[in-house]
């Protein structure tokens, strides 16, 4: 009796205490086994290979794993297959880029007038977002070979080549395997989003404009333009990133070959882990890809920002 | 059912401050309205009396247990959102019977405590459908159901009828005094509709910014508002108030409306000689057209038939006089006539602190 | 005059159009005729847009006497196990940043869009380092733990968006009614959310489904590849069958597209939550 009348007053001061604390912690209970998996998985895995870049770690020499410094930095500043591969980087990811999102644009454009079967035309022109990375590297490698694609045939036939060859084997040329390859894969992407950006500028602005007698061309420029510059910056930032990382394809149609002509850095990254094993090394390159890449990003923003501020 | 005792609540969001103590005592079975314009805090009072929204200082009791720590579903209230939030992907009889399914109610218990409830509400040909194929009106109904069912300490309304065009909101109204009237249950109803307050309540509690302004029946906030908020937020059209100065020298307390104008009270007010003041008085108990020996001169700017009576704007001293009359064709356009104020329905109010003082 | 002009621009719009499509099927219908000529005909028949004879010989040798029919299983397993588990805790953690306001917020989501923006080739090197001491390389279960953490965040971000299409007077009427807050989460709005959650679930498959470069890394043997691994090393070991590859590349085909046309009505949601995904 007396021990309940003491614990009482105990009872009802700790009780808000309580409360409150789980009331406090319910998000960070929802969100908690995805955070430690993204922290296990990838934060921690981050910190670890920003440190390899600093050590000699070659998977299978036993004698590795020492503290070397800036070695690999100095290696890479000599390393031609790197300079080159930055190089194709910076053109891979532009010409990509550039034409995804020129063919996504006018497809958009294309798909945002009703007519009958729109649906089905959307669906087949977004399918290709679908099929796996590998299998369209595998498809369109195959589409370049003489023996068994049509391509060369055809671009023989027009007399764009001298002789039906595979144009992934002509060292001048090879990178445009991939890139056509990143294109046919990539449109819908960007057609999607701007399709859904297209698709929510009010109609009757175009009906306003249409009154006031503007053409196609200026209700084009005046209201699409605008309303869509938003959502083309930052698609066109993102997805550059994206594709400067995106190595499956050149990994699959040409490994970089023929003679690095086609190697870029994150397919550089992956060759030097994969096949050499050299994951210092990987590291190392991996850490010069990231700066740059955050570096870009910076750059973006800025000019973002100056160009804001001068409207 | 169970009386609900608030003291001194407050309530703030980080360091902004959104209400300032609230004091306020429901009896059992008693129907109170909270009134006020958009954004004073009445929404966050009633979701604090749910249990939905901490209470930063204060205590709130129902049934005479404090129910701060408690969680909204051990406080055995029931509550109708204004957006109705009706389960989408259940039935009408799935949304009635969901509070009493988690309470584990016998099954036979169940049915009849909704099938007693649709037929209050007519619902019975709708149990089987599924929200999205009721109308507005409907899902209304739907959402008093669930509320009446397992007979709660307390019904709470946010803005119930808000989402209803006007006739039909005037139909609920009626529907929801009547559902009072038959099951006596403690309400406390949000609205922001002076019409819904005076209407439904057996007392209003009329806030503004977080601080409540005056408690009281209907008929109290009409005939003698606390302070220039009430008088001004309560009845439309809207209370007339002209600023003067209060005048009780030689024994007849008087206000100075300017370019001589000069209102006679009934009595002295409680406050000095040459204070500033605010007189009000009632559009529908200014006296238009009669030569009485206080009336004053004025002209006729402006005239709203409203078909059940009208209202005249007509300017006097340099201000916009409105008088509401049943009676049509009082006076035109342009026309000089004269009004006047009848001293017992005369408001007087201290023009910096807002408060009544006569 | 005006009516030419129109009927003109419509025949340019549907031309237009049909190039497009043309352009997107072109190359998957190849892999169909591939897979259908017979090696006879493969190389005197190159060019042509349908066989003379098709046949199914390919199909039947993959399906029957080939490692294929093993990694389209660790396909599934790895893809499906990974969508299951990522649409889970985004689920939850979706529901916390849709739902609640909280210090740690911010940062959550900081680290998350973290996550999106690095290149993910930078993990290869140190996770199987992580891994292989734990028996996590050559092991399905190893693919799924990575893969989920990597589709992780994007998911969150999608299924956020579904839960904020939710009002939130839903659940407080389910608490008011006597649901825990967690009762309401599973009853009122986890139903209420199905239709995003299997679109979070495609949208993940198709992911884990085409996953490449650390499946690579990470199986060595044919007992734990999946069928990116198994193709490619079908390219590299033996001189290519194309007939026997492409067949399988059609069987690899079938479940993303059918996911394809599954999720298709999400993809504008799909691509705004993990715009740098892909
Ligand atoms: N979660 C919140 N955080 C910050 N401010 C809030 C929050 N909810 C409501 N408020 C503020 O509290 C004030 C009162 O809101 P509310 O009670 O909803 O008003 P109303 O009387 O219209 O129902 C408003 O100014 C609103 O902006
Ligand atoms: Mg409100």
């Amino acid at each position: 009796m007396t021990e309940a009348v003491n614990a009482a007053p105990y009872g009802r001061d700790r009780r808000p205490f309580l409360r409150r604390l789980a009331s406090a912690s319910e998000p960070y209970l929802y969100s908690a086994p995805a955070l430690i998996l993204i922290v296990t998985v990838m934060l921690v895995p981050l910190v670890i290979g920003i440190s390899y870049a600093f050590r000699d770690i070659t998977l299978l020499d036993p004698f590795s794993g020492g503290f070397i410094g800036l070695d690999h930095f100095r290696a890479l500043a000599k390393d031609k297959t790197f300079w080159q591969a930055l190089k194709n980087t910076v053109y891979w990811t532009g010409y990509s880029v550039a034409l995804q999102f020129c063919l996504g644009l006018i497809l958009a454009l294309l798909l945002d007038k009703p007519f009958r079967g729109r649906g089905l035309a959307q669906a087949l022109c977004f399918l290709p977002w679908a099929v796996p990375s590998f299998l369209s590297g595998l498809n369109w490698a195959m589409l370049f070979n003489p023996i068994v694609g049509p391509i060369p045939h055809w671009l023989f036939g027009l007399g764009l080549m001298d002789a039906p060859d595979n144009l992934l084997s002509s060292p001048d040329h090879a990178m445009w395997g991939p890139i056509i390859a990143n294109v046919w894969w990539g449109i819908p992407f960007f057609a999607i989003t701007l399709l859904a950006a297209l698709q929510s500028i009010p109609r009757d602005l175009y009906e306003a404009a249409a009154i006031d007698g503007a053409t196609p061309f200026q209700r084009f420029r005046s209201i699409t333009l605008p309303f869509l510059a938003p959502t083309i910056a930052i698609t066109v930032m993102l997805r550059t990133v994206w594709i400067a990382n995106f190595a499956d394809l050149i990994v699959v149609m040409t490994n970089g070959g023929p003679a690095d002509r086609t190697q870029i850095v994150a397919s550089y990254i992956f060759t030097t882990a994969f096949r050499r094993l050299d994951f210092g090394y990987a590291s190392a390159i991996a850490m010069v890809l990231l700066a740059l890449l955050l570096v870009y990003s910076m750059l973006i923003v800025l000019l973002r920002q100056t160009l804001l501020r001068e409207r | 059912m169970a009386s609900i005792d608030i003291k001194d609540v407050r309530k703030a969001y980080g360091s902004v401050k959104i209400l300032h103590g609230v004091d306020l005592t429901i009896q059992d079975g008693e129907f109170v309205v909270l009134v006020g314009p958009s954004g004073c805090g009445k929404s966050t009072l009633l979701r604090m009396i749910a249990g939905l929204e901490d209470i930063s200082a204060g205590e709130i009791k129902i049934g005479g247990k404090r129910v701060n720590e408690l969680d909204p579903k051990d406080r055995d209230i029931a509550m109708v959102f204004q957006s109705y939030a009706l389960y989408p992907h259940m039935t009408v009889a799935g949304n009635m019977s969901y509070s009493l399914r988690l309470r584990k109610t016998a099954k036979e218990k169940i049915a009849s405590a909704i099938s007693g409830a649709a037929e209050k509400l007519s619902l019975t040909p709708l149990m089987e459908r599924r929200p999205k194929a009721l109308s507005g009106g409907q899902r209304q109904r739907v959402a008093m159901g669930r509320a009446i069912v397992r007979s709660p300490k307390a019904f709470l309304f946010d803005e119930p009828l808000s989402n209803l065009d006007a006739r039909l909101r005037e139909h609920m109204r009626g529907e929801i005094k009547k559902l009072h009237q038959d099951l006596g249950a403690t309400s406390i109803y949000v609205t922001h509709d002076q019409i819904e307050a005076m209407t439904l309540a057996d007392r209003i509690v009329a806030m503004n910014a977080g601080i409540v302004q005056q408690v009281g029946s209907p008929l109290d906030l009409y005939d003698r508002p606390a302070n220039l908020f009430v008088a001004g937020f309560m009845g439309s059209p809207a209370m007339n108030m002209f600023e003067g100065t209060y005048r009780a020298t030689d024994g007849a307390p008087r206000v100075e409306l300017g370019q001589g104008v000069t209102v006679a009270l009934a009595g002295p007010a409680s406050t000095a000689d040459g204070a500033r003041v605010t007189l009000g008085i009632r559009p529908e108990h200014v006296v238009v057209g009669k030569n009485e020996p206080e009336s004053i001169p004025a002209q006729i700017d402006l005239v709203e038939p409203t078909g059940f009576g009208t209202i005249l704007h007509a300017n006097a001293f340099g201000s916009d006089v409105k008088a509401f009359s049943l009676e049509r064709g009082l006076a035109a356009r342009g026309d000089t006539v004269s009004v006047s104020f009848p001293v017992e329905r005369i408001h007087l109010f201290d023009t910096t602190t807002g408060s009544r003082i006569g | 005059m005006r009516s030419n002009k129109r009927i003109v621009a419509t025949i340019a719009h549907r031309a237009a159009i049909l190039c497009y499509v043309a352009f997107a099927l072109f190359p998957l219908f190849w892999v169909l005729k591939i897979s259908v000529t017979p090696n006879d005909l493969l190389y005197s028949e190159g060019v042509r847009l349908w066989p003379s004879r098709a046949v199914f010989d390919h199909f039947d040798f993959v399906i029957r006497h080939s490692d294929f029919p093993l990694f389209f299983r660790n396909s599934m397993i790895v893809s499906l196990s990974t969508a299951v588990i990522v649409t889970i805790l985004s689920s939850l953690g979706g529901y916390a940043m849709s739902r609640f306001s909280f210090r740690g917020k911010f940062w959550i989501v900081g680290l998350m869009l973290l996550t999106q923006m690095f290149p993910l080739v930078m993990l290869i090197a140190p996770i199987f380092k992580i891994l292989s001491p734990l028996g996590l390389t050559n092991s399905l279960s190893g693919l799924v733990l990575v893969y989920v953490a990597f589709n992780v965040p994007f998911a969150t971000f999608l299924m956020q968006s579904f839960f904020d299409g939710i009002p939130k007077d839903l659940e407080e009427a389910a608490m008011i009614d006597g649901a825990t807050r967690f009762m309401a989460f599973r009853q009122i709005i986890l139903p209420l959310t199905l239709p995003g959650m299997a679109a979070t679930l495609g949208f993940v498959f198709t992911a884990a489904w085409s996953e490449l470069l650390f499946a690579l890394m990470l199986i060595s043997g044919v007992d734990a590849s999946t069928f990116p691994v198994g193709l490619l090393s079908f390219v590299s070991k033996f001189s290519v069958d194309f007939g026997q590859m492409m067949a399988a590349g059609v069987l690899a085909l079938i479940p993303a597209c059918l996911f394809f046309f599954f999720i298709q009505r999400y993809l504008v949601q799909g691509l705004t939550a993990g715009a740098v995904k892909g």
